[in-house]
C-alpha cells in the first residue's frame, strides 16, 4: 500500500493553511478532497476534448462520448453491477433518489401503499419519499433506532407487510457513522418480494460494495464523496426495474424518436439521462474510482478502522465529551457534544485552529430528535487523515473546553 | 455616545488583539456578560430565523427609544448579539434605521464568519432595523404574530 506521505501528497489541498495553521480536514462526510489525478483529468477534458457527448459526428464529441462511456464502465465494475445498462449517471445521490421516488411512484404506488425508511436517513432519503407519498396517498413507515444509534431489526420486520412497496435505507448513517445491516434488510424485504433501495452516499467510499452480492434493487451514491467531482452521481438499478420504470425527465438524448404525436424513449441507460449530462464530472469520477482502487479498498477500510479506534479512544478520554452513535459497526465518523458548550461554539473555535468539522443537524434532524439534541459536532475522517491530526483535534477540543469554562 | 462612537470603541477593543483566538475570548466574555433576557421572551415569537444557533431578540419601547435584550444557546453568538445591542440599544428608531454598521467589517467579523453564520449576523441586524421601522411607523410596539403582548 502507498504510505501516508505519498497518499497525502496526492491531495494538493491537504497542504494548505487555514488562518496560518495547517489544515486538518475532518469534514469528509460532507465532501472529500480530490486527488491530483482527478483535478488533472478535469483539466484534460476541458482542454483537449470538450464537446457534447452522444451528439456530434466530429472527433472531439466522439472522444468525449468514449471517455464518458468508459467512466460508466468503471462505475459498473467498481460496484460490480451486471451490465452497463444498469448504471445511470445523475446529479448526485439526491438526484438519484428523487428519480426513483418519482418514477417508481408513478409506476407502482397507489393509495395506502407503504414505503419503509429508517430513523437514520439523511433528509435526501426522507423528503423525496414524503413528496411521493403526498402525491400518491401513500404512507411512510420508519424503522426506529436504539440508544447506540443502530436500527432495531425486530421493529423493521414488524413493519414489513403486503402494503409495503419499497424499502429505502442508508448503507451508513451520515450523522452517526453507523453501518446498517443492509444484507439482512434486503433479505427480509425480498422474502416478501419487496424491492430495496440502498443509499450508498456514506458507504461506497469506505470499503467494497458489491451490488450483486448485496442483491439490492437500487443503489445510489455521489461522486464528490468518493474523491470525485461534485455534480455527478450514480443510480444503479436492476435492469428489470429500470426497464419498467418510466423516465423522470424528458429531453434530448433520452429519446429514440420524437414526433408531436408520440415520443419513444431511448434504451437503457440513456432513457434516464435527459439533456447534456455533466460529462466532465462523470469522467472525473471514473478517474477517482481508479484512484481508490490503486490505494486499495481493503487498505482504505483497514486504515480508517485504525483511525476510528484511535480517535474514539482519544476523544472518549476527554471529560465532558459525549459521543453519539456507539455501534460496534461504524465508519470513521465521530459525532459528539461537549457538556454545556454549544456545537456552534465548538465548531467556530476548532475552525480558528485550522480544524474543519461539521456542526448542526447534518441534514438528519430525526436522528437529533431521537437523542433530544439539536445538533452535534461531527468529525468525519478518511484514509488520508492521520493520528497526528486526531491529536490536534483532541488538543483543540481541550482548548475549546478551557475557553468556555 | 453616538452610534459611531460606540462602533469606534468596539473597533479599538478588538484591534488590540492580533490572534483570532484572543478576539474570540473577548466575544466569549461579552457573551457571558450579556444581561439576561426576561424568560417570558424566550419564545418562538422572538426567535430569529437564519442562525445556526438559536437567537432570541426582544425589543422594549420606552419614551421613543428601543431597548433590546437578547439571548442565544451559543456563547459566541451571544457575544455577537451583545455587540449589536451595545451599538443599537437605547436609541431612537431613526438612529437604528440609519445606522451603518461598519464595525462588523472592521473587526473582521464578516470575513471570519462563513456565509451561513454571517447570514445569522445579518438576520439579527435586519430584525433590529425591522423593529425600528415598525416602531417609527406606528409609534408603538409592533404586534407579535398579529397580537400585542
Amino acid at each position: 500500500m502507498k504510505n501516508i506521505t505519498d497518499i497525502r501528497s496526492d491531495f494538493p489541498i491537504l497542504d494548505s493553511k487555514v488562518y496560518g495553521k495547517p489544515l486538518v480536514y475532518f469534514d469528509n462526510g460532507a465532501t472529500t478532497q480530490k486527488p491530483r489525478c482527478v483535478i488533472d483529468k478535469l483539466t484534460e477534458v476541458l482542454t483537449m476534448y470538450n464537446a457534447n457527448i452522444h451528439r456530434g459526428v466530429h472527433s472531439l464529441s466522439d472522444k468525449a462520448s468514449e471517455e464518458y462511456e468508459k467512466a460508466r464502465e468503471k462505475v459498473r465494475s467498481f460496484i460490480n453491477a451486471g451490465k452497463r445498462e444498469e448504471v445511470v449517471f445523475t446529479s448526485g445521490t439526491t438526484g438519484s433518489i428523487n428519480a426513483v421516488a418519482f418514477s417508481f411512484g408513478e409506476r407502482f404506488i397507489k393509495k395506502n401503499d407503504e414505503i419503509i425508511i429508517s430513523s437514520l436517513e439523511h433528509h435526501a432519503n426522507i423528503v423525496p419519499w414524503q413528496m411521493m407519498c403526498e402525491r400518491k396517498g401513500a404512507r411512510l413507515r420508519i424503522i426506529p433506532i436504539n440508544e447506540n444509534g443502530e436500527i432495531i431489526p425486530e421493529e423493521y420486520f414488524k413493519l414489513l407487510s403486503p402494503k409495503t412497496k419499497l424499502v429505502a435505507v442508508t448503507q451508513v448513517s451520515n450523522s452517526l457513522g453507523t453501518v446498517l445491516p443492509v444484507s439482512l434488510i434486503i433479505e427480509a424485504a425480498h422474502a416478501l418480494n419487496i424491492p430495496v433501495l440502498i443509499d450508498g452516499a456514506q458507504g461506497v467510499q469506505h470499503g467494497i460494495t458489491d451490488v450483486r452480492e448485496m442483491d439490492c434493487d437500487f443503489y445510489v451514491f455521489s461522486g464528490h464523496k468518493i474523491y470525485g467531482p461534485a455534480g455527478i452521481g450514480v443510480l444503479y438499478g436492476k435492469e428489470k426495474w429500470l426497464t419498467e420504470l418510466p423516465p423522470y425527465q424528458g429531453g434530448g438524448d433520452m429519446v429514440e424518436n420524437v414526433t408531436f404525436e408520440k415520443t419513444t424513449y431511448n434504451e437503457l441507460p440513456f432513457k434516464f439521462e435527459a439533456g447534456t449530462m455533466n460529462f466532465p464530472a462523470a469522467i472525473g469520477l471514473g478517474t477517482a474510482l481508479d484512484y481508490v482502487l490503486t490505494v486499495g479498498r481493503d487498505n482504505i477500510e483497514e486504515r480508517e478502522k485504525e483511525l476510528l479506534s484511535y480517535a474514539t479512544k482519544r476523544l472518549s478520554g476527554i471529560d465532558r465529551l459525549k459521543i453519539f452513535g456507539n455501534s460496534a459497526s461504524k465508519i470513521s465518523t465521530i459525532s459528539f457534544l461537549l457538556k454545556d458548550i454549544h456545537q456552534y461554539d465548538t465548531g467556530m473555535i476548532l475552525d480558528k485552529l485550522g480544524i474543519a468539522v461539521r456542526t448542526g443537524t447534518h441534514c438528519a434532524q430525526p436522528v437529533m430528535d431521537r437523542f433530544g439534541i439539536d445538533g452535534t459536532v461531527r468529525a468525519s475522517m478518511c484514509f488520508y487523515n492521520t493520528k497526528e491530526e486526531i491529536d490536534l483535534l483532541g488538543t483543540g477540543i481541550e482548548k475549546v473546553i478551557s475557553m468556555f469554562s | 455616545m453616538t452610534v459611531n462612537q460606540v462602533q469606534d470603541s468596539i473597533v479599538d477593543e478588538f484591534s488590540s488583539f492580533d490572534d483570532w483566538i484572543d478576539k474570540y475570548n473577548l466575544l466569549i466574555d461579552m457573551g457571558k456578560d450579556l444581561p439576561a433576557i426576561d424568560p417570558r421572551f424566550k419564545i418562538k415569537d422572538f426567535l430569529i430565523e437564519g442562525c445556526q444557533s438559536k437567537v432570541w431578540l426582544h425589543p422594549g419601547f420606552m419614551e421613543g427609544k428601543i431597548y433590546f435584550t437578547a439571548d442565544s444557546d451559543a456563547i459566541i453568538t451571544k457575544g455577537i448579539v451583545g455587540l449589536l445591542i451595545r451599538v443599537l440599544s437605547g436609541r431612537t428608531p431613526d438612529e437604528i434605521i440609519s445606522a451603518e454598521l461598519y464595525f462588523i467589517d472592521k473587526i473582521g467579523l464578516r470575513q471570519n464568519l462563513s456565509p451561513t453564520r454571517s447570514n445569522g449576523l445579518l438576520s439579527m441586524v435586519r430584525q433590529m432595523k425591522l423593529y425600528a421601522m415598525a416602531y417609527k411607523a406606528t409609534g408603538q410596539r409592533p404586534p407579535v404574530n398579529g397580537k400585542n403582548e
